[in-house]
């Protein structure tokens, strides 16, 4: 391999990396309300639509750095998604005749209004945030003045990601070392044993749905410097937390990460070798191969080698 | 300390306990036995709020508790040790003790509480950071125990303890209950281990097609001619 097919390959893998912690972010999101509800929300990239036109207007009216109005979004997110639990899907929970699978078409009809309300608001132009740091890059040959090939890292993909990673780990530390988390997690395993430990169930549905509607919404500030924003983004993003849940295995949190990762890689790597149209053909294939070959996904990979089987 | 009144439950349409009455004292042990199917397990899950009786009462310390929320019974002192232990497989042997001590008293002696789960199961204690779901039959029963008592109950019910267990350790299981008694706490259990469980017991009560059938001391019932050939094949 010559030099310049070196770089090509590194630069997609490192462009891949990039985007697959977004995409796990995403994804995380997804699986934690997954678990605890045990339906998949399918207004998640509605959801996150939500965040960026919240981000994108802090930006353009207040001129709020979207990497600082995280800060404000994401908790107006958690808010926004403990009430569209309360309201609207708990009402339909406690419905005993509307079968799970069921429910979930609920989301699919929250998905539908957030995306048409947006449409009526803010007209289906395509906006981007003309962020100041927008084409920035850190080059190889700036650090490394002799280095055989060149290598680049764009600013914001580069912030947005380390931020995700950041999210991440404190939403790792949320999980394992608080007793909310805890009985977060619990509830996912076991509900019955875990009302009978004494946590209030509806209460974690709340806190779930809330924080997974946080988590994308946080998703969603970090693709504003990146990304272009419309109404009906929020499909493709749906679509893409579904894939990497499947991927990652139902209701896992480690999964989704890694699912995420591999998503973002593969798509990276289908753009590169066979052309940027080819991404979302590449998320389908790599999802049915996780079908056929992978059902129970990541996580199954990684339960076995944990209970040592 | 408990009393059951006259309970009624339905799954759907199906009635499975009909009208049943039963009462556990303070510091005794108290069994409920019967064949599979027999209401058994239906009835904890009544006490425990996890269904409701229609109609019926149960009281806890002169409390109803039919209408208080399943997940508030743990504070008030109650603990159920479910069938099939219901371990959170996932998490570890300490994440599984400290989510049986969230609330009030507990959560502020959760350490000490622990010390002391550790010293009655020192199995437990070697494998504190391990996946519960990595745990031998034994060990899950035990931590499903010690998860329980991490929530200092003054009620404890146990949904069929042996089930699946060697018999050395249907009998290790038996002696810590008989200790969890002389600690003060009330014990009710429910068992097809009908040998074992009315050894331990101070009082009985058979349970047949969702009803009490009879009821005596534990010693009486063991030489209860209907006991006997039902129960314990003799």
């Amino acid at each position: 391999m010559d030099a310049v097919a070196v770089e090509v390959l590194l630069q997609t893998l490192i462009a891949g990396l990039l985007l697959g912690g977004l995409y796990a972010l995403i994804g995380i999101g997804m699986t934690l309300i997954m678990g605890v509800m045990k339906i998949i929300n399918l207004a998640h990239g509605e959801l996150m639509m939500v965040a960026m036109y919240l981000a994108y207007w802090l930006f353009v009216l207040l001129h709020i750095d979207p990497y600082i109005s995280v800060l404000i979004v994401a908790p107006l997110m958690f808010f926004f998604g403990m009430a569209i639990q309360r309201f609207l899907i708990n009402p339909v929970l406690k419905v005993e005749s509307i079968l799970p699978e069921n429910q979930v078409i609920l989301t699919v009809g929250i998905g539908m209004v957030l995306a048409n309300l947006a449409t009526i608001f803010f007209t289906s132009d395509y906006r981007s945030t003309p962020v100041d740091y927008a084409s920035e890059a850190w080059y190889l040959s700036d650090f490394w003045r002799n280095s055989p090939i060149e290598l680049s890292l764009s600013v914001p993909w580069t912030v947005s990601f380390v931020m995700a990673v950041l999210i991440t780990v404190a939403l790792w530390f949320f999980l394992t070392k608080t007793d909310t988390g805890k009985s977060i997690r619990a509830t996912a395993q076991d509900i019955e044993a875990a009302i009978l430990m004494g946590v209030n169930v509806e209460r974690m549905r709340l806190i779930t749905f809330g924080l997974g509607a946080a988590l994308v919404g946080a998703a969603g500030c970090l693709f504003i410097p990146i990304y272009y924003l419309y109404p009906s983004l929020g499909g493709k993003f749906t679509l893409i937390a579904f894939v990497i849940t499947i991927l990652g295995g139902l209701g896992s949190t480690v999964g989704a990460i890694i699912g995420g990762l591999i998503l973002g890689v593969f798509e990276s790597l289908t753009a590169t070798y066979i052309g940027m149209g080819w991404a979302p053909v590449g998320r389908f294939v790599i999802f049915i191969i996780a079908l056929i070959f992978l059902p129970g996904g990541v996580a199954s990979i990684l339960r076995r080698h944990r209970l040592g089987r | 300390m408990l009393e059951v009144r006259d309970v009624n439950v339905f799954y759907g349409d199906l009635q499975v306990i009909w009208g049943v009455s039963f009462h556990v004292e303070r510091a005794e042990i108290v069994s409920l036995i019967g064949a599979n199917g027999a209401g058994k397990s239906t009835l904890l899950k009544t006490i425990s709020g996890l269904l409701r009786p229609r109609p019926g009462e149960i009281f806890f310390e002169g409390v109803p508790i039919h209408t208080v929320k399943p997940y508030k019974l743990i504070e008030m002192g109650i603990v159920h040790v479910p069938e099939g232990r219901r371990l959170f497989v996932e998490m570890t042997v300490e994440e599984n003790l400290d989510m049986g001590a969230l609330k009030g008293e507990a959560k502020q002696e959760r350490e000490k509480t622990k010390e002391m789960v550790f010293e009655l199961f020192p199995r437990l204690k070697e494998r504190a950071r391990q996946v519960a779901g990595t745990l031998s039959g034994g060990e899950q029963q035990m931590l499903a125990i010690g998860r329980g008592l991490m929530a200092k109950p003054k009620l404890m019910m146990f949904d069929e303890p042996s089930l699946g267990l060697a018999p050395i350790l249907v009998r290790e299981i038996f002696d810590v209950i008989k200790r969890i008694r002389e600690e003060g706490t009330t014990v009710l259990i429910v068992e097809q281990n009908v040998k074992q469980s009315l050894s331990v017991s101070d009082r009985a009560y058979v349970l047949e097609n969702g009803r009490i059938v009879l009821e005596g001391t534990g010693e009486s019932m063991l030489n209860n001619e209907h006991v006997k050939t039902a129960y314990l094949g003799v």
